[in-house]
């Protein structure tokens, strides 16, 4: 955190007293980060392989299976134990822990898909018999990338929005107010699923979407933030000293209105998760095939004589978005202006 | 005066802490507040007067500690009882009223409900019963006892309606002993007397005991009976009101009794030139409007005012609150729009804006009242004096900004650390050398002062209106004077402009003025403030006569 700067330091320092809203935080960014690895978790190509004394790096590569000695020109399957056979006979083959990545099917099955749990397939597999650890390992990374991505977004243009609206005040704070109004009345489920029943959306087309509607949860609070902060002595004197309008609002209210648009912003990115599992959960979401929590709960719900599938994916959800409420408590205490008025008292 | 049997309220060994016992906000505080009489707790912000008397209503800040040998009231040791009877005590043994009337008073109930709700809680008493009960206590506090009055909600009231709601609060369950915390100090001067003069027939009507914090000395040296000055958390010296105020026996005491404002400007050249001039100045804001699509008719803020100031010369601009002073103060630096014209170093401010303004900026600068708002938490010092050098003095490099910063800093006496620290850790004096230095950085012609010393204890005032009038000295500046508090405009201003409703109602030479004021208006605000004048030890001059 801004080490200078002493607000931010107590700020850091009430947020550390919530232990569990910083365990959680913690806990979360690992988990984030594992998933930002989830090539080298769970991947039907194993990490490093060594052949014939060199060395080759599938994760990041696409070789033949001539490279190996093999027939065809296509890419190298690695799961097929012919390649495997090959390989082994001259080096060895690095495997990441989960054999599997999010569409690799398990062909091998000895009982129809979805397959239970079982030491192959630790939390068993889809109907498709793709394994469902794998895939919820993608998909959890895919959730909160989407989710990241939409809440920075949508805050950057609610924040603008919301400080030239209180900035400026009188007509453009109004007109701007009535049409916030009208627009985040639109029901956003049916206009994607009217929209998405000619478009084929994908991750970004998506994303566009969500963020027409999206943008608006934090104009009212900036905006109200802007109107109190611009009457305040120190803008005041800002003015009366000829700094210019953009550096004013930069250097001297917004630093102050983020205090309250932080506090908003977990819980920004808990409800875009939520969306989107919505949407997928209900066919209307990412493209079929993409790992998807969504998709999976969907699964479950009709695949209901095997609950594996619909209990990780409710576990996993329930994790991640218990994990994201608390860390968002911890930070609103830590930026609750009172708590702070009186530390400073 | 004859020594009751016991005291009606005292209390021995009082100390409060919020960290550490060994560091006591309020340090073995003895004192005795008896029926009918009233005791004024005296001493500068931070000196814990206010928790003292907070204490006695267990109303102490959350994570403070309290210990006591006693607190007694009518002899009978209120520590001993259980929490529950201890909160009876408020709003019926003892009646509180605090500083500030607009938030003391709850903005959704009406005065019938601000009222009635302790004896609701107290006495239990039936509908019918509080309402004539409240109409009484209106009556008492010189109100208007009418249904009408009942029905008014707190932004219907004046500043000074709103402290005799509460003082009517205060004494809805008849309490013997009433806690005044600052009880005028949000209000303008004429008001303050009424209210203290009403305060002091209830006392005698009542019998009541009053325990009076106070940092005013000249209001305390006329209702309080006796004085007790805290310095620190410790009280320094006790005694009777005029025995304490005409020969003071502590340090600290004689102090405060110098720290009334006194002086006077440096005498001006008599061919200074004129540096601004302002003709017409007028700014409207929108009014109620009439019915929904009725017009809403133009209220006059500043109206068709005219001034002028020379070079190194200080205008004091006095008038009650809502008089349009800190308006005028805002259309002359043009950060609000006016009609008529601003000419500054010859140049008619009036028809620039924007960019074209913005080189003028330069020669006039602000500092305003409040120590904590004026400043951003979030900037350093150093950071918060060298933005006029940014926007003013681009080919300045980082080295030049921070020396000039450096130094002007240690001119206006900030400690020479102070450029990279916070706001936080200064105290109210101390950000208002700040501000100060913030205005002075691009070295103005003309510095506009919006009641600068207002918020400021008395001895620090005294500092800051030295340091201001050095600064004139040594930069030949020019002061807009904004201030309600006539003590503080004396001591600097040559000349002296009386605002009302927007309008100047009467402008001259500052001691003609206070000698032989011509308007009712003026000689009513002179009395207010010079009526309690203080006669400190060494002999300061005596209120000015009627």
């Amino acid at each position: 955190m801004g080490s200078g700067n002493p607000i931010w330091r107590r700020q850091w320092r009430a947020f550390r007293r919530n232990r569990r809203g910083f365990w959680s935080l913690g806990l979360f960014l690992v988990l984030f980060v594992l998933s930002l690895g989830a090539e080298f978790v769970a991947n039907d190509k194993p990490v490093m392989v060594q052949h014939q004394g060199d060395l080759y790096f599938p994760v990041f590569k696409t070789y033949p299976e001539t490279t190996f000695g093999g027939l065809f020109e296509t890419e190298a399957n690695y799961r097929d134990p012919y390649v495997a056979e090959l390989i082994e006979d001259d080096g060895w083959m690095l495997w990441p822990p989960i054999r599997y990545s999010h569409d690799t099917i398990n062909y091998e099955l000895t009982v129809p898909a979805p397959a239970p749990p079982s030491a192959e397939n630790w939390l068993g597999t889809d109907d498709q018999g793709r394994d469902v650890l794998a895939r919820l390992i993608y998909g959890f990374r895919l959730s909160v990338l989407f989710g990241l991505i939409l809440t920075v977004t949508s805050s950057l243009i609610g924040i603008a929005v919301g400080a030239v609206q209180g900035y400026y005040g009188g007509w453009l704070d109004l007109g701007g107010q009535r049409f916030v109004e009208i627009w985040s009345s639109m029901p956003i489920l049916y206009l994607i699923i009217v929209i998405s029943s000619f478009v084929v959306p994908g991750f970004w087309t998506l994303l566009l979407i969500m963020l027409l509607f999206s943008w608006m949860t934090l104009v009212d609070l900036v905006r109200a933030e802007f109107l109190r902060c611009r009457n305040l002595e120190y803008v005041r004197a800002a003015q009366a000293m000829g700094v210019r309008t953009p550096v004013i609002l930069f250097r001297h209210m917004l630093p102050n209105a983020m205090v309250a648009t932080l506090t908003y912003l977990p819980f920004v990115l808990n409800a875009s998760v939520i969306l989107l599992t919505s949407l997928d959960f209900i066919g209307f979401g990412l493209p079929p095939g993409s790992p998807s929590l969504g998709e999976l709960l969907g699964q479950g719900k009709a695949n209901l004589h095997a609950p594996w599938l619909g209990l990780s994916a409710f576990v996993t959800l329930a994790v991640m978005l218990s994990l994201l409420v608390f860390a968002g408590e911890a930070i609103r205490d830590a930026f609750d202006p009172r708590k702070y008025n009186d530390a400073a008292a | 005066m004859t020594p009751l049997p016991s005291h009606l309220l005292r209390m021995e060994d009082l100390s409060v802490w919020f960290d550490d016992p060994a560091r006591p906000a309020v340090d073995r505080v003895s004192l005795s507040v008896d029926a009918g009489r009233t005791l004024a707790l005296v001493g500068e912000s931070g000196s814990g007067k206010s928790l003292t008397a907070m204490s006695v209503l267990d109303l102490l800040p959350d994570g403070a500690g309290r210990r006591a040998a006693a607190i007694e009231l009518d002899g009978d040791n209120v520590l001993d009882w259980p929490a529950k009877r201890r909160r009876a005590l408020r709003g019926g043994r003892i009646g509180t009223i605090f500083q500030e009337p607009l938030t003391a008073l709850n903005p959704l109930h009406r005065v019938e409900r601000q009222i009635g709700e302790a004896m609701q809680l107290h006495q239990g008493l039936g509908r019918a019963a509080i309402r004539q009960r409240c109409l009484n206590l209106l009556e008492q506090v010189e109100l208007p006892a009418t249904e009408d009055m009942l029905k008014r909600y707190p932004h219907q009231l004046s500043g000074g309606q709103r402290q005799r709601v509460m003082i009517a609060m205060a004494l809805a369950n008849d309490p013997a002993l009433l806690i005044a915390d600052e009880p005028t100090t949000a209000l303008d001067v004429t008001i303050q007397e009424t209210i203290l003069d009403l305060l002091r027939r209830l006392q005698r009507e009542r019998n009541l005991g009053i325990l009076l914090i106070s940092h005013d000395l000249g209001l305390v040296a006329r209702y309080a009976d006796d004085v007790a000055v805290m310095h620190q958390g410790r009280i320094v010296e006790t005694g009777a009101t005029a025995r304490v105020l005409e020969q003071p026996e502590h340090d600290y005491t004689r102090h405060l009794l110098a720290a009334e404002p006194a002086g006077h400007p440096r005498p001006l050249t008599a061919e200074a030139p004129t540096l601004l001039d302002a003709q017409g100045l007028s700014v409207h804001f929108k009014g109620p409007r009439r019915g929904w699509f009725g017009r809403a008719a133009p209220l006059a803020a500043v109206d068709d005012l005219s001034l002028t100031l020379r070079r190194g010369e200080t205008l004091g601009v006095v008038g009650e609150s809502g008089s349009g002073k800190s308006t005028l103060a805002l259309a002359l630096l043009r950060l609000i729009p006016a009609a008529g014209t601003v000419t500054l170093l010859d140049q008619p401010l009036d028809r620039l804006s924007g960019a074209a303004l913005r080189p003028w900026r330069r020669h006039m600068q602000v500092v305003f009242q409040d120590p904590f708002g004026s400043l951003n938490p979030r900037l350093s010092v150093g950071r918060a004096v060298d933005e006029g050098l940014r926007v003013h003095h681009k080919t300045l490099d980082a080295a030049q900004r921070a020396e000039r910063t450096r130094a002007l800093l240690e001119e206006v006496g900030l400690p020479a650390d102070a450029a990279e620290r916070y706001p936080h850790e200064f105290s109210g004096g101390q950000r208002q050398r700040i501000a100060i230095a913030r205005a002075l950085i691009v070295e103005p012609e003309l510095l506009i002062l919006d009641e600068p010393t207002s918020a400021l204890d008395r001895s620090v005032q005294a500092q800051v209106l030295d340091l201001l009038k050095t600064l004139q000295a040594r930069h030949g500046l020019s002061y807009l004077f904004i201030s309600h508090d006539l003590k503080v405009v004396r001591a600097i201003s040559h000349r002296l402009l009386v605002m009302r409703h927007g309008q100047v109602v009467e402008h001259g030479d500052t001691e003609q003025v206070f000698r032989d004021p011509r308007q009712a208006y003026t000689r009513r605000l002179i009395d207010a403030a010079y009526n309690r004048t203080v006669t400190a030890g060494g002999g300061e001059k005596q209120a000015v006569a009627h």
